[in-house]
Formats: structure tokens, sequence, C-alpha cells
């Protein structure tokens, strides 16, 4: 599609592993991506989710052109993003901010917040010194700091603090794509829920994107307007955020989506959906790499791994009991019939 | 009579900056008991003091703060006056803390497997197969797939949410009585989550091992803690039964706070508490959450407001804390996300 701002096309990231003696002296691989297509349009919010270690942060770090891709590619404004050079790398530089999943790590310790936060705007345009200082005291007010804060060092703030300096940062520069990993995961409701208005109105008023990384499905769902689910480095369904969030198709987006704790005491939901042993991205499963875990799971499902196959025009499935045709999922356990 | 497993009573911390004159009341006037049996909850505002309070229980404050007032009690056992060199020795045996920040429980220069063992090594003298054994089954239960094989890997080769809960398999690997448990899941997703906090209180039931949450999320606090304490600029400002304060909370913070949580499938603008929290360096007269309580009136700007019982073992700090229902139901009637919530559901 044209109108996209990022387009993402099989993308695959492998991690080699520490040679195992053990296993023959054979060389292990993580893969941490594998075969992931998304696009993200103008305006637009996608939001990534997925159990812990399956890739979500990798895609960022591919993204953000901190780590290349093993294949695939990435296009933003439909030039890939792998061949720019100089002045373009510069504008995407710009153009793409991030907030890390690591509010403490991504901070650099020796400088002080006003040059942290305006560093980008110090490079990349031509603000004076004062018109810098200004922007940054505006955008740390945004995001409930201080401009009395602007003196201090990354050390003198808690961990909710330097991940609003972090998304202070990433909103400086006014930027055409946001990558935000776990951005509002150190924020409590109230900040949270005024960071995510700030992020509501941006966007309305600016037309920014987001690539929106989160577990709190409830923040995903209500941010988003398309979700991506992953599983062990593969997309398994991707839809809008509102269909995905309350008809999941794919067994294991209904497992997640079933899992969200509840807000309130006495609730008895249980959230223990995804059963059976976390799976592992060095020893993958045959077939469909939710096979093992699946309550649905049928013979096909360990010997053929399911591509993703549209379900409805806004949807996108990877599950053999959706390209059966038929809408078993979620009313009975296919494999006990 | 046995003491109670950690008490902290009227806990005080500072942080001086730029020769003194900045000041950051991060803890003021602190206190909570923590008997065997049940799990309490610490949550409030970011930037309230949460991290500072954990840190000075277990000494590990950085330069320039000081734990001005207080005492911390293990067992009876006043902690804040004892060498530096005991302590040491009862950090990670005896109270342990899961810190914020993974990466800071983390040396990047050792294996998963060395750090993970040395609790164990140093502090219960295990060694050979079953330091192993216990490095391994310690690395299964916070779920790290394939654990054999990926002991012998290094952080930076970890995914942000097996940091965190590495970082958890280190705190329990010398088996301590107490575990400061410092927002130890926000990198996971919910079904790891709810397994990990599933064996924390697992752990509790078998062992009596002492727990306090310090965490923002209140899902967490709903399902899984039975005392809770609402902090807000340093101070605690509502404490008592989960169960009551999601019903009633009275203080207008603890209240704005349960109802600012998003709700699964709405889009409903969020509740948001207009202004942002004072610089602990420089806090208003009177109450702090008067600038920008819903409620405020001429008294809350001037005195600070007493700490009120409601009903016992449910406290609040405010002028308009007597009544029932929660209290901000006088200016935002029908409550918020986290009163309507699942309320119908089972
Ligand atoms: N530098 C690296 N070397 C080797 N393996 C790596 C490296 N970085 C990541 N991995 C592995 O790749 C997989 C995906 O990691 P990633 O950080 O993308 O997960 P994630 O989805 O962001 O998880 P989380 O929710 O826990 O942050 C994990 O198995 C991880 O251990
Ligand atoms: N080393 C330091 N020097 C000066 N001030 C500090 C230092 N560390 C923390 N502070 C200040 O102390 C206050 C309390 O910080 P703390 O880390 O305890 O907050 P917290 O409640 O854990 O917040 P969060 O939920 O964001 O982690 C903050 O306002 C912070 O700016
Ligand atoms: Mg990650
Ligand atoms: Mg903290």
């Amino acid at each position: 599609m044209s109108d996209a701002l990022l387009q993402i096309e099989g993308l695959q990231k492998y991690y080699p592993v520490r040679k195992e003696r053990l296993f023959g002296g054979s060389r292990g691989q993580v893969r941490a991506v594998d075969d992931v297509s998304f696009e993200i349009g103008r305006g637009e919010t996608f939001g990534l989710v997925g159990e812990s270690g399956c890739g979500k942060t990798t895609i960022a770090k591919l993204v953000l052109r901190i780590e290349p891709p093993t294949a695939g590619r990435i296009l933003f404004e439909g030039l890939d993003v792998a061949t720019l050079r100089g002045k373009a790398l510069l504008a995407y530089r710009r153009n793409v901010q991030a907030v890390f999943q690591d509010p403490y790590g991504s901070l650099s310790p020796r400088l002080r917040v006003r040059d942290i936060v305006g560093e980008v705007l110090e490079i990349h345009t031509s603000m004076t010194r004062q018109q810098v200082t200004t922007r940054v005291h505006e955008v740390l007010e945004l995001v409930g700091m201080r401009p009395e804060h602007a003196r201090l060092f990354p050390h003198e703030f808690s961990g909710g603090q330097r991940q609003r300096i972090a998304i202070a940062r990433a909103l400086a520069a006014d930027a055409r794509l946001l990558v935000l990993d776990e951005a509002v995961s150190a924020l409590d409701v109230s900040i949270r829920a005024q960071v995510i208005t700030l992020l509501e109105e941006l966007q309305r008023e600016l037309g920014v994107s987001y690539l929106y990384i989160g577990h709190d499905l409830a923040t995903v769902a209500h941010l988003s307007h398309r979700v991506g689910v992953m599983y062990l480095g593969r997309l398994c369904e991707v839809g809008e955020s509102i269909e995905v969030s309350t008809a999941p198709q794919h067994p294991y987006t209904q497992a997640l989506f079933a899992s969200a704790l509840p807000t309130k005491p006495g609730d008895q939901r249980e959230p223990l959906a995804v059963v059976g042993e976390v799976p592992s991205a060095l020893q993958l499963p045959t077939g469909c790499r939710f096979h093992p875990r699946c309550p649905h799971a049928m013979d096909r499902c360990s010997a053929v791994e399911p591509v993703l196959q549209p379900t409805s025009t806004s949807r996108r499935v990877s599950c053999h009991l959706m390209t059966a045709g038929s809408e078993v999922v979620g009313r009975e356990p296919a494999a006990a019939r | 009579m046995t003491p109670p497993l950690l008490e902290v009573r009227g806990l005080r911390t500072e942080y001086r900056a730029f020769g003194g004159t900045r000041v950051v009341r991060a803890g003021d006037d602190v206190s909570f008991t923590r008997e065997r049996g049940p799990t309490i909850g610490r949550v409030g505002d970011s930037g309230c003091g949460k991290t500072t309070t954990c840190l000075s229980l277990v000494r590990l404050l950085p330069a320039g703060a000081q734990v001005t007032a207080g005492e911390v009690l293990l067992e009876g056992r006043d902690l804040t006056g004892l060498p530096d060199r005991e302590m040491q020795q009862i950090r990670g045996r005896e109270i342990a803390m899961i810190l914020q920040d993974p990466m800071a429980s983390l040396n990047p220069l050792f294996t998963v497997y060395d750090q993970v063992r040395e609790p164990a090594y140093h502090h219960r003298a295990m060694r050979g197969a079953a330091l192993r054994e216990r490095v391994r089954s310690l690395l299964g239960s916070v779920r790290i797939p394939s654990p054999e094989r990926r002991m012998k890997e290094y952080p930076h080769q970890m995914s942000g949410g097996m940091r965190q809960r590495i970082a958890g398999a280190i705190a329990l690997s010398a088996a301590p009585k107490v575990i400061i448990a410092d927002e130890p899941t926000t990198s996971l997703d919910v079904t790891i989550q709810a397994q990990y906090l599933d064996l924390l209180k697992g752990l509790q039931r078998d062992t009596g091992v002492g727990l306090v949450f310090v965490t923002h999320d209140l899902g967490i606090v709903a399902k899984r803690c039975d005392d809770v304490v609402v902090m807000y600029a340093g101070r605690a400002v509502e404490s008592g039964p989960v169960r009551t304060i999601f019903e009633r909370a009275r203080h207008p913070y603890a209240d704005a706070l349960l109802r600012s949580v998003p709700t699964m499938g709405s889009k409903e603008p969020l509740f948001r508490i207009e202004g942002q929290p004072p610089d602990l360096a420089d806090l208003p007269p009177g109450c702090s959450f008067a600038p920008r309580c819903p409620l405020v009136a001429d008294r809350c700007l001037e005195q600070a407001p007493p700490t009120l019982e409601i009903t016992p073992g449910h406290r609040a700090d405010c002028w308009f804390a007597q009544g029932s229902g929660p209290v901000l139901d006088a200016v935002a009637p029908g409550g918020g996300a986290a009163h309507t919530n699942g309320s119908t559901s089972t």
C-alpha cells in the first residue's frame, strides 16, 4: 500500500549462540524474529504484543538500524532503510525516535537531562542554545516533569522519571514515527494516563505514527488502531485492535487476552490460560510453533507450519483451524472430536 | 511474643544535592509491619519514594542519600545501626531485594549461571551438583526456557523480561526470609507475570517468606496482595486491606489512581489527575496533594491533614477521609474503570 509510512517485509533476525560441546559442536541459533511482515500507516498506531522473549524488542532494534537484519527489508516512505546513507540517513534518524524498554541503560549517565533531551535538536536543527533549552523545558512539562529537572543527571531520578525523560527525548524532535518499547511500563497509572492522552493528542494534531510494544494488553488495545500478536519470532495474528482484543481468533491470542489480570479484588478470572512449558527459541517445535501448548492442536499442526492468511478484509491469522475454513476455534477443542 | 518479621518505624530518607541546597525528602515518616503471611503491596506516583524506602531497608542507598530518622527491625533486630560487614551477611541471606532496574542486579561480564549461583554458594554453602541443580531449578521456576543452555549465556543475550526474571532468581537463590520486590514484573507479559507471581506466592505459602511488592500495577495489588499502602509525595497517604481500599478509597489520590486504569475494549478517555506531583525538594505547605485535589478546601492548603482511622486497619491522611464509598464519588459519580471493571463478572 502506498500510504504506509513503514513497511516491514519478511524480516528475519537470527542470533548465533555459543558453541555447545555437548551437542557435537553444532552452532545454535536463536531465531528471534522469523519472517515477519506488517506495515504502519501515517497517523496510525500499530501495537505489538506477545510473550516475553518472542522478538518484540528485536524488531524495534532492526527498525532503528541498531542491528542489521539477517534477511528481509524495512521500507520507510518507500525507501529501503538498509541502503540509506549520508543526509538521508540523518533524516531517518531524526524522523524515527525511540523509547527503549530499559530506561536505565538508554540515558547517558554523564549528560544532564537538558543535553539528553536536547541532543537531537542540536544535531539535526539550527536552533540556538536558548531555543533548545526552551523546547526541552516544554517537553519535560508535557511528560509531567519540571523545567528545573533539566539541570540534573539521570541517576537523580526514579525509574518512572527516567522513563519520562526518555519519552521527552523522543518527543523533542517532532519525529514521524515513534518506536515505543514498553515505554510506559514503569509509570504509575496516573502518569501513564497522562502520557497516553498526550500521545493520542500528538497523533491527532501532527499525524505521527507509533509502533507500540507493550505487555499491558488493555493499554495496547486502547492506544492501537491495529495490533500484531507474536509468538516465538512469528506473527500469529494481525488485525484491528478492537476486533483482536474482543474476538481473538488464533488460539494463542485467545489465551493471551483471556489471561489479562483483573483490576478488582475478588474477580475470579484466573490468569493462567497459556499452559505448558515455556517454548524456547533455541529449539523450535516442528510445525506450528504454538502446537505443544495449543488446546486445539490437530495432527497437521505438528507437521506443517501455518502461514498468515486473511480471515476477513482486516485480519490475518496463521492457524490451520482457520484455513480449514470453519470457525471452530473458541467453540470446542478440535482434538476432542 | 515473637517480634514481627519486619517492622519499619518512622523511616525518613533524604537525598542531598547541590551542596545541600536541594534536599529531596524521598521517604517521610514511613511505617509498616510485615507479619509472616500476608503480602503487602505498595503503590504510588512515580517518584514518590517507593524505591528509596526499599533501598533504605536493605541499606543499598546511593551516595548522597541518608536515612535521617527511624528504624528497620528484622525479627526485632535493628538493621539501621549495624556495621556494613554484618549488613552484607544479612543481605541476600535474610533479606533480599529485587531491584527495579534488572541490569543493576546483573553483572554484564559474568554468565547467568555464575550470578544465580553466587548467593546459594556464599550464604548456603552449596557446592557441586547440588548447586548446579539449584540454579537450573531456579531458572526453570522463573520460566526461563531451556535453562540448562541459557545459563551459560550473558545478560545482554537475554530479552528484557528474561533479565527481570533472572534478577528474581538471584534474590531467591539463598532462600531469604524477606523479599522486597521493586516493580518485579514491569517487563513481563501477563501469562509469565501470573506464573512468576504465583511462584512467589507459592514460596510464601511453603516457606513463610515475607513479601513486600512495590508496584504501580493495581491488577497485581488486587489479585496478589492482602494489604496495600498508597504513597504520595514521600508519605503513606492511605493503607488498609486491599478490598476495602478498592471498594471505598477515602484518600482522593488513592481513589483517582483507581479510576485511571484503562478498561479492556474501551476507547473512553482515561480519568486524569490534573497537574503534576510536587518536587520532593519543594513540598507545598499543608497537604501535598491539595494543589491537584478535586475536593480541595482552604484548610487543606494550610494544614497537613491528620491520619484518620476510618475502620480498624483502614487509615487515610485526608480531612475528608471519614465517610463511606469512594471519596471522589462526590465529584465524579459512577466510579472509574477500576471500580466498574469486572464487578459484574463471576
Ligand atoms: N544479542 C543477543 N544475542 C543472543 N540472543 C539474543 C540477543 N538479543 C536477544 N536475543 C534473544 O532473542 C529472543 C528475542 O528477544 P527480544 O528481546 O526481542 O524479546 P522481547 O519480545 O522483547 O521480550 P521481552 O518482552 O522479554 O522484552 C530472546 O530469546 C533473546 O534471548
Ligand atoms: N540519587 C538521587 N539523588 C537525588 N535525588 C534522587 C536520587 N534518587 C532518587 N531521587 C529522587 O527521590 C525521589 C524518589 O525516588 P524513588 O526512586 O524512590 O521513587 P519511586 O517511588 O520508586 O518512583 P518510580 O515509581 O518512578 O520508580 C524522586 O523524586 C527522585 O527524583
Ligand atoms: Mg523486549
Ligand atoms: Mg522506583
